[in-house]
Formats: C-alpha cells, structure tokens, sequence
C-alpha cells in the first residue's frame, strides 16, 4: 500500500528529530521517536494481514460449501469404510460357500474312486469258465450298490459344483462396490488438488456443484448399514411389489 | 412343473461383469438353452438386438455406457423390439428403480445374488404368461 503525501511528510519530520536527538545525545528521546516510526509500518501490515486473513476463511467456507466437502467428511467416508467391510463380508462367505463345497464333494470323490478300483480288482470276464457262481453273485451285488451310490453321490456332487458357481457372483457384486469407493476417491483427489490450489492462491473456488442424484441411478448392492430408505432385501419382496403393480 | 419353452430360442445375456455373464450362461445351459450370446452393456447390446435375431433379453441394471434401464426404454420406443421379453437381472434394490423398471416395461425382476431355481421360476413366468 503506497504512503500518502501527508505520511511521507510525517516520516521526514520524525527522520529529522531523530538525528538531531541521537546528535544532542538525548537516547530517550531517540528511541521513541524509532519507535514511532515502526508504528507507521505496523499500521500498514495489521489491517493487510487481516485482510488477507478473512479472504482465506471465506474463500475455504465457500469451498467447503460448494463443493459438498463436508458431507464427503461426515457421510461418504464413513460409508466407503462400510462398503469396503461389506466387500471382505461378501468375499469370506462367498470363500466358504466354495470351501466347504469342494470339502463336501472330496469324500463323495473318494469313495467313488476307491469303490471303483475294488471292483475293478474282482472284475474279470464274465464268460470265463473260472468264474465261480457264487463269486459272480457277490460281483453283481458289489456293482449294483455301486451304482446306486455312484447315482445318488454324484448329484449330491452336481448340487455342490452348483453351489461354487453359483458363489462366484460375488466378483461382480463387490466389484460393484469397490467402483463406488473408486470414484469417491477420484472425487475426493480432485477436491484435494483444488484445495491445494485455493490456498496458493486468491481464485474462487469451481461452482461445480454435487449433481442431486436422481432417485433410480444405480446404487450398486445393497450394503448393510450404508443403504437407508426404500430398500427391498429380498427376491420376494420383489415379487410383492411387482405383483402389486398388476404383474 | 415344467413349462414348456422353446430350448432353441435366441436369448442375449448383457452384464459388464464378465463372471455375472458367465454365470447365467451357465444356468441357462442348464435349464436346456443352447443358444446364448453376450454384451458388456447397452450400447453393445442394442445393435445386436436391433438384427432383430433375439426372442429373449436378460440384462443388468447398473453398467457404464449404457445402463439396462436405457436399455429397456430404447426398446420399448422400437417398433419392431417392443415386445421383446426383458428380464432384469440387478443389484439394484430401491422401491424406486423397480417400479421404474416396471412402468418402463420389464417383463421381470431377479435381484442379485439369486439362485438358479428364482431364474428358473422368473424365465418360466415370463413365458407362461407371454403364451397365455
């Protein structure tokens, strides 16, 4: 801020009394006129530095407004957490299903190769003269269990194999998660960026507001605990509300 | 019960998750189809059913490009692919989308994950009641 005329007068004159008391050795008198001196700058730099002081506060306020900062602090945030846990929650079950599938199915695998090989050993041609009645009867026994077990094992078998498909949509399920807390972290990025901007230097924040969320943009899966209002949780109240609209 | 549909019938699978695609071929392999194909989203999905060489849709909601709801209402706004049997196969569960779903003209809605008797029992629906 460039002195007026009348300051630059006043500073001469105190120039002046200053010499002429450092000349006549008056210290006292010397030291308050540096003093008032210094008063001059002082009376410039406070009102400046509170200026800049309140642009910055109006200028993070209106950030912090405009850019929906503070919700993404109170809400989005906590909510990425949740929908990162329902990710580990869906992935371990989806784990387990598996797991104790393929752990099911081993034992019925076993036996059908184990039964397999024994009857294989006791198999020889049936037309061949060393074979005795009686060892034939107990063959045909042996392969008629087998059979019955091998039907019943390997649908039990066909349930399991179903059960690991039908456990892998959870790939797609948290995917559909994981790519709602990507693009909140690309958001918040970009907030950061121009946080970093605003503060090295005086520009106005982007009026791009938040976009309201029209009400049947997909959502993603129902996450547990994140997800509030008109929920539906399962196939049938599908169904209920299909059939209520005239399905 | 078993609903006497035509196993040779041309249905068109479309999810961006591959292992969604995957899995409901699979299903419907299992119930007898034989003649499936698949899309990443709406706008893939759309030229392939404007060829007209579809007689069964099931589609997701949420995909980028073109979400299934898109889908759906450039369908219905079709002359010749309004009447196309849609199923929503979604992850999308709010009171809103399905009604949205219902009045754009879905002809039925499986939520994710689903089991392979509710597909069964949803694709049997549609075309007990497309017949009737």
């Amino acid at each position: 801020m460039p002195y007026s005329s009348n300051q630059i007068n006043d500073k001469l004159e105190l120039a002046r009394s200053l010499v002429s008391h450092l000349e006549a050795g008056n210290d006292e008198e010397a030291a308050s006129v540096i003093a008032g001196l210094a008063g001059f700058r002082d009376n410039l730099l406070f009102p400046e530095v509170g200026r800049l002081t309140r642009e910055l506060h109006e200028s993070i306020n209106s950030f912090v407004t405009d850019t929906g900062l503070a919700d993404i602090a109170e809400n989005e945030m906590p909510d990425a957490a949740e929908r990162l846990r329902y990710v580990i929650a869906t992935t371990e079950q989806a784990a387990n299903t598996t797991l104790e599938a393929v752990e099911e199915s081993l034992p019925l695998v076993d036996l059908l190769h184990n039964d397999a090989r024994s009857l294989a050993k006791q198999w020889t041609d049936p037309d061949s003269p060393e074979l005795l009645i009686n060892e034939s009867h107990e063959l045909s026994i042996g392969l008629s269990n087998f059979l019955k077990t091998t039907q019943s094992n390997s649908e039990v078998l066909r349930d399991k194999l179903s059960e690991v498909l039908m456990a892998q949509s959870y790939q797609d399920l948290t995917g559909q998660v994981i790519c709602k807390v990507i693009n909140l972290v690309n958001d918040v990025e970009g907030k950061l960026v121009e946080l970093v901007r605003l503060s090295g230097s005086h520009e106005n924040p982007s009026n791009d507001k938040i976009a309201d969320v029209p009400d049947i943009s997909p959502q993603g899966p129902v996450v547990p605990g994140v997800d509030k209002g008109n929920l539906i949780t399962s196939q049938d109240d599908v169904d209920d509300l299909l059939s209520s609209l005239g399905f | 019960m078993e609903v006497a549909l035509n196993k040779n019938m041309s249905i068109l699978v479309v999810d961006d998750f591959s292992t969604m695609r995957r899995i409901v071929k699979k299903l419907l392999k299992d119930l007898g189809f034989t003649n499936i194909q698949e899309a990443d989203d709406g706008k893939t999905a759309l030229p392939m059913l404007k060829t007209g060489k579809f007689d069964f849709l099931i589609t997701d909601w949420n995909m980028p490009g073109m979400p299934g709801i898109e889908l759906l209402r450039a369908l219905r706004a079709d002359e010749s692919l309004k009447g196309l049997p849609v199923l929503m196969v979604t992850a999308e569960a709010k009171r809103e989308q399905i009604v949205e779903a219902a009045q754009a003209g879905i002809n039925g809605y499986v939520v994710k994950p689903f089991t392979a008797s509710t597909l069964e029992e949803k694709i049997g629906n549609i075309f007990n009641r497309a017949v009737a």
